[in-house]
Parts: C-alpha cells; sequence; structure tokens
C-alpha cells in the first residue's frame, strides 16, 4: 500500500520536479538553494516522542493498521498540488502514526520532537506523521524541530484528521540551525462542530516554507495563529489555507511576523468560501513589525468566495517601532535597548498569551528575549 | 547653585527656531508656571529638557544639578531625577502599566546604585500612590495608557510622578483636556509631591490649574523668549488682560 503511494509520489515528483519562482505559489520564495544541494539521506535523524498518556497510541506507519493507512495516509496532503509533498511522501523513512481514542481527553500533551545533525555532507530528512484524533476527543500535540549548525533540509508532512466534536490544539516550534532549509505542510481535516487551533512558531533556518491548509466541515471553529521573527539573511514563507466548505464554521487567523537585518518573509492566506458553505464568519490578519531597511516582506490575502451571506474580514499591516513609544520608556528611565526589546515583546505578546501549554510558553519568552539581546549585541 | 539654569537656550524643530534665547533659573523647592499662547514655545521648552530628538538645540546652555543636561540621553535624564508629564501620554498596547513602572523604577534604581525593590515593597508602594490620585487599581494590569480616558492618561503620568519621585518634575499642559473634578485630583497629587527637594515647571496656558496649584514664579514666554516674569499675581493679571497685551509690551 505505502509502496504504491510512494511510487505515484515519485513519479510526480519526477514529472514536475522543485518549483520555481514562476509558480505562483512560490513567487517570493526561491528554493533553488534546495534544488542544486546533492542531499544524501539523514540516517540520525531522531525522532522521539515521550510516554503515551491514557488514550494515546503512537506506532511507527509500518507498524500500524493497514486499513487506517489505506484510509487516511496521502488522503489529505496533496503530492498532486505540492511538489514537497511529493518529495516527503516518496522519501519518507519511517513516519508515525498517532492515535487519539475517541472521547479521550488527553491532559498531557503529545510531543513530538524532530532533531536533525548534518556533519560534512547536507542531509535531508522527510519526517511523516499522521494525527487520528478521535471523535469527542480532546488533546495538544506539540512538533518540535530542531538541529544542529550544519547544512541539512527537514522536509515534513503532517495530516491530522479530527472527528465529530474534537478538540485539538497543535503547535508547531521550529528552532532549526542556521543553515538549515525547512519546508513543512500541515494538512488539517476537520469533522463536524471541531474546535482546532494551530500555532505555528518559526525562528531558524535559513530557508523557511510552512504550509498550514485546514479543510472545516459545518459548525467547525479553526484558528491558525502564527509567528515568525527572522534576522540576518533567513527567509521565511507563511502559506495558509482556509477551505471553508460547509456553513457555520468559523475561522480566524492571526499571524504576527518580526523582521531583523536583511531578512525577508512572506505571507499568504488563502481563504475559499465556497457555494454551500453560507454563514462562514472569517477573519485574516497579518501584523509585521519591521526593525531594518533592509528586510523585506510580501503580505497578501487571497479570498475566494462563492457563498453569499458570510462574513469574510482581512487585514495586513507593516509598521516600525513606535517612535513616541520609545521616547516615552526612555523619559521613564528606561533605556534605548531594552525600550526597543519591550516594545518588540508587547507586540508579539498576543500570540504568546494565547499558547496554553505552560512550558512552551515560557521556553517561547525565552526564545524571544535570546534572540532580541542578540541581535543587538 | 540653583538646581536648573538655563542660559541663552535656542531650538528649533523641523529647521523652524521655535526658542529664542531662554534664560531661566530654577531651584529645588520652587514651582515656577510657565504660560503664554499657543506657537510661544512652552512644550518645546518641556521637550527640549525631557531629551526630546525631534528637537534641535543650536546655541546656549543647560546645567541641571552641577551636570551639562543637554549632553545627556532622555534615560539618563529621567535616572538623574528629571521627570516630565507628558501633554499627550502615549499608549503602549502590550506592556502592562505594572511591569512599566516596575521597569522604570528598577532603571532609576539601578542608577543610584539601589537594588530592585522587591515585589511586595513594589506593590505597596505603588498601591499607596495609586489612592493618591484616586485611580483603580484595575488600570495596574492594562496596558500602559491603552484605552484610558483623556483623564485617566492625565492622572496616570501624575501617578508615575509620584512613583518615581524625581527632583525636577516638568508638567506639559497637564491641564489641558480636563474637567474641573479630574483637575482638582491632578492638582492634588501634584501638590502632595511638593517638597523642599523637588522643583517644579508647570507648562500651561491657562490660569485656571494656578488655582489649584500656586506657583511661587510666573514666567510669561512669546515668541520664543521670557518676556515678562513675577509672582502668581501675574497669572491673574493675565487672565484679566490675556496675552496680547504681555506681548505688546515685549514688542
Amino acid at each position: 500500500m505505502i509502496e504504491r503511494i510512494r511510487e505515484e509520489a515519485r513519479q510526480r515528483f519526477g514529472d514536475v520536479g522543485f518549483p520555481t519562482t514562476h509558480d505562483e505559489d512560490w513567487r517570493f520564495t526561491s528554493v533553488a538553494a534546495i534544488a542544486r544541494t546533492a542531499f544524501v539521506p539523514a540516517t540520525e535523524t531522531e525522532t522521539g516522542q515521550e510516554a503515551c498518556s491514557a488514550g494515546v497510541e503512537i506506532c511507527k506507519l509500518s507498524e500500524a493498521p493497514r486499513e487506517l493507512i489505506e484510509a487516511h495516509l496521502a488522503r489529505y496532503a496533496s503530492y498532486q498540488s505540492n511538489p514537497f509533498v511529493a518529495l516527503n511522501t516518496a522519501n519518507f523513512q519511517d513516519g508515525l502514526l498517532v492515535r487519539i481514542a475517541k472521547g479521550a481527553v488527553v491532559e498531557e500533551p503529545i510531543r513530538l520532537a524532530f532533531e536533525s545533525s548534518a556533519n560534512g555532507k547536507p542531509t535531508a530528512a522527510h519526517p511523516r506523521i499522521l494525527i487520528l484524533a478521535g471523535a469527542d476527543s480532546h488533546a495538544t500535540i506539540i512538533e518540535g524541530y530542531t538541529g544542529n549548525g550544519g547544512h541539512y533540509f527537514t522536509n515534513p508532512v503532517t495530516e491530522i484528521v479530527a472527528g465529530d466534536h474534537a478538540v485539538i490544539d497543535h503547535y508547531k516550534l521550529q528552532t532549526e540551525g542556521a543553515h538549515a532549509f525547512h519546508v513543512a505542510t500541515l494538512q488539517i481535516q476537520l469533522g463536524r462542530d471541531t474546535n482546532f487551533r494551530s500555532h505555528s512558531l518559526s525562528f531558524g533556518g535559513t530557508l523557511v516554507r510552512n504550509d498550514v491548509n485546514a479543510v472545516l466541515s459545518q459548525g467547525c471553529e479553526c484558528t491558525l495563529n502564527g509567528l515568525y521573527l527572522v534576522g540576518g539573511e533567513q527567509h521565511i514563507d507563511n502559506h495558509t489555507s482556509i477551505d471553508h466548505a460547509k456553513p457555520h464554521a468559523a475561522s480566524h487567523e492571526l499571524y504576527k511576523g518580526i523582521l531583523e537585518g536583511h531578512s525577508s518573509a512572506v505571507f499568504n492566506g488563502k481563504i475559499l468560501v465556497r457555494k454551500d458553505a453560507q454563514k462562514t464568519d472569517a477573519k485574516q490578519t497579518n501584523k509585521n513589525l519591521v526593525l531594518s531597511e533592509d528586510a523585506v516582506i510580501n503580505t497578501k490575502p487571497e479570498l475566494q468566495i462563492l457563498a453569499d451571506d458570510v462574513r469574510c474580514t482581512h487585514g495586513a499591516t507593516i509598521g516600525q517601532l513606535d517612535r513616541e513609544a520609545i521616547f516615552y520608556l526612555q523619559s521613564r528611565g528606561i533605556g534605548l535597548a531594552d525600550a526597543r526589546n519591550l516594545l518588540i515583546y508587547a507586540f508579539a505578546r498576543d500570540i504568546v498569551d494565547r499558547i496554553k501549554v505552560e512550558p512552551l510558553r515560557e521556553r517561547l519568552e525565552e526564545i524571544l528575549l535570546e534572540k532580541l539581546h542578540g541581535s543587538r549585541n | 547653585m540653583s538646581l536648573l539654569e538655563i542660559k541663552n537656550l535656542h531650538a528649533m524643530v523641523a529647521g523652524r527656531e521655535i526658542l529664542k534665547g531662554i534664560d531661566l533659573s530654577i531651584n529645588a523647592g520652587e514651582v515656577h508656571a510657565i504660560m503664554g499662547p499657543n506657537g510661544s514655545g512652552k512644550s518645546t521648552l518641556a521637550q527640549v529638557l525631557s531629551g526630546r530628538d525631534l528637537y534641535q538645540v543650536t546655541a546656549g546652555e543647560v546645567v541641571y544639578d552641577g551636570k551639562d543636561l543637554l549632553e545627556m540621553s532622555p534615560e539618563d535624564r529621567a535616572r538623574e531625577g528629571i521627570f516630565m508629564a507628558f501633554q499627550y501620554p502615549v499608549e503602549i498596547p502590550g506592556v502592562s502599566n505594572l511591569y512599566f513602572l516596575k521597569a522604570a523604577l528598577n532603571a532609576v534604581r539601578k542608577h543610584q546604585g539601589l537594588s530592585d525593590l522587591d515585589a511586595m515593597d513594589f506593590l505597596a508602594l505603588v498601591k499607596e500612590r495609586m489612592a493618591l490620585m484616586e485611580m483603580d487599581q484595575s488600570l495596574l494590569n492594562r496596558a500602559v495608557n491603552t484605552g484610558f480616558s483623556g483623564g485617566e492618561k492625565k492622572r496616570n503620568e501624575i501617578f508615575q510622578m509620584a512613583v518615581l519621585e524625581p527632583k525636577l518634575a516638568i508638567l506639559d499642559e497637564t491641564d489641558s483636556g480636563l474637567d474641573i473634578d479630574a483637575l482638582k485630583i491632578v492638582a492634588n497629587g501634584v501638590n502632595a509631591l511638593r517638597s523642599p527637594a523637588r522643583a517644579m515647571i508647570v507648562v500651561t496656558h491657562y490660569q485656571r490649574l494656578l488655582n489649584y496649584i500656586v506657583p511661587d514664579f510666573v514666567h510669561v514666554l512669546a515668541e520664543g523668549r521670557i518676556v515678562k516674569s513675577g509672582g502668581k499675581e501675574l497669572a491673574l493679571e493675565l487672565e484679566e488682560s490675556g496675552y496680547v497685551g504681555i506681548e505688546g509690551e515685549a514688542a
């Protein structure tokens, strides 16, 4: 079964190859640096997860029940439309299946940690995760991606299928090494009346692309939050897509970015409201704080609305630190560097506050402080 | 030696000269009111003293507590005991009033060689000073000035001053936009902070504030110069004759 899918994906990637900036979806993100690197498969990509709570089962895809693989694997993340999904599907070594039992209320977050290391030759890893959350289940999943300072490429694909009435929080913390390429797809398939929240937190890597795609059923509430902080020569591209396929669903999207140095960022937020999806309520916001004159941001909403009784709003801002606010803080004795950091932190604050897992929130605060202080020394 | 000595101060903004030679000497314990019509340079003087970089000092000198004030960064001026209550306090979303005050107070204390105030002592101080300004404690957890009414913002300024205990307080049109009740609360707060060790500069367009904060000296500013100085009775004189007479006198 897996072999047939792999073969199809391999063929697909063979046909289309890496995207170029002539492809609309990749217009501002060149992956030429990935395409021209001869990667060897990563053998040491560590895949770890902590001991499971009751109601959660984690196993390798190769050991997973055949009927689940047939029903779900590669059914959602399209290797036809996204070349990197094809690349992952053709090449993943062994992925993970996470099953959350019907009705299970899982208090402890499910942690999936991926650590890459490259020494000498550039390596490529294609982590693959399938998460099946049963109806009425409640769970929190944290995916962490990190690695050393070598040249490596991480290309994860995660598919999440949430059963009716499930309440799922998904966090992705990306702190890859300085020379890493990271191209990730999170594909979310939501059942009726589900409540799903994604938090995409991106800090590391030199070239990063995140695709988050959600398909909503009737009565869903879907929240996509994102925070990115980049500096130096880093490039980060967040593409989100929300497919309102059925009526009475709500989506809230807030992505915030902080750019320093010569960094560049892309935000592209697609919202599709299908003809049947009446009473859709969709809100999209992308805010960027640009701290240097050399940083570049491209932000674009992409709304396609085919139903007539809906509410869809979107907004994007690109701003700098408020000089008045800096002076106000200075006039009370707070030094210039501290004043700037306080304001940058304040900008990120509403995303940080939405993180309900306390150790993760603390980790995020640490990362922000490290980055903010590091960049000014 | 006076606390603040301003000599022949000239300053410009956007290529236009606003201050055209200010001379002013202020001793500890004194309250000086600076009055004048719109555009006379009152607020510019306040801003220049607080270190606002929009303004360029082109001539003159300012000695504060024996130091060259114009050489100091805004934060160092604050740490050395200068406090300006803003005419338009700035909203800072995402930074709580409490966090802000703690950062400010500890920055000032550090400069004075003192350790950070512990959390309990800090909270006790803050609550005491809030009561003085008749402010609701819920404002502590709200973002700095964000969504505050005009009166709340001005009270928040004086509250900050009460916590930071400056040597020289500059009130930049603190009365503007206040109704009489709010004005009385602000004035009460300011009066409670009057002390022999502290000087105040009260910049105002109207005499009304000076009924509640009674100054030791009144200076009238017109076209970037102090054209008349006197005691508190000068404010009353202005109330009756307006600025027109004074400007005429100067010319």
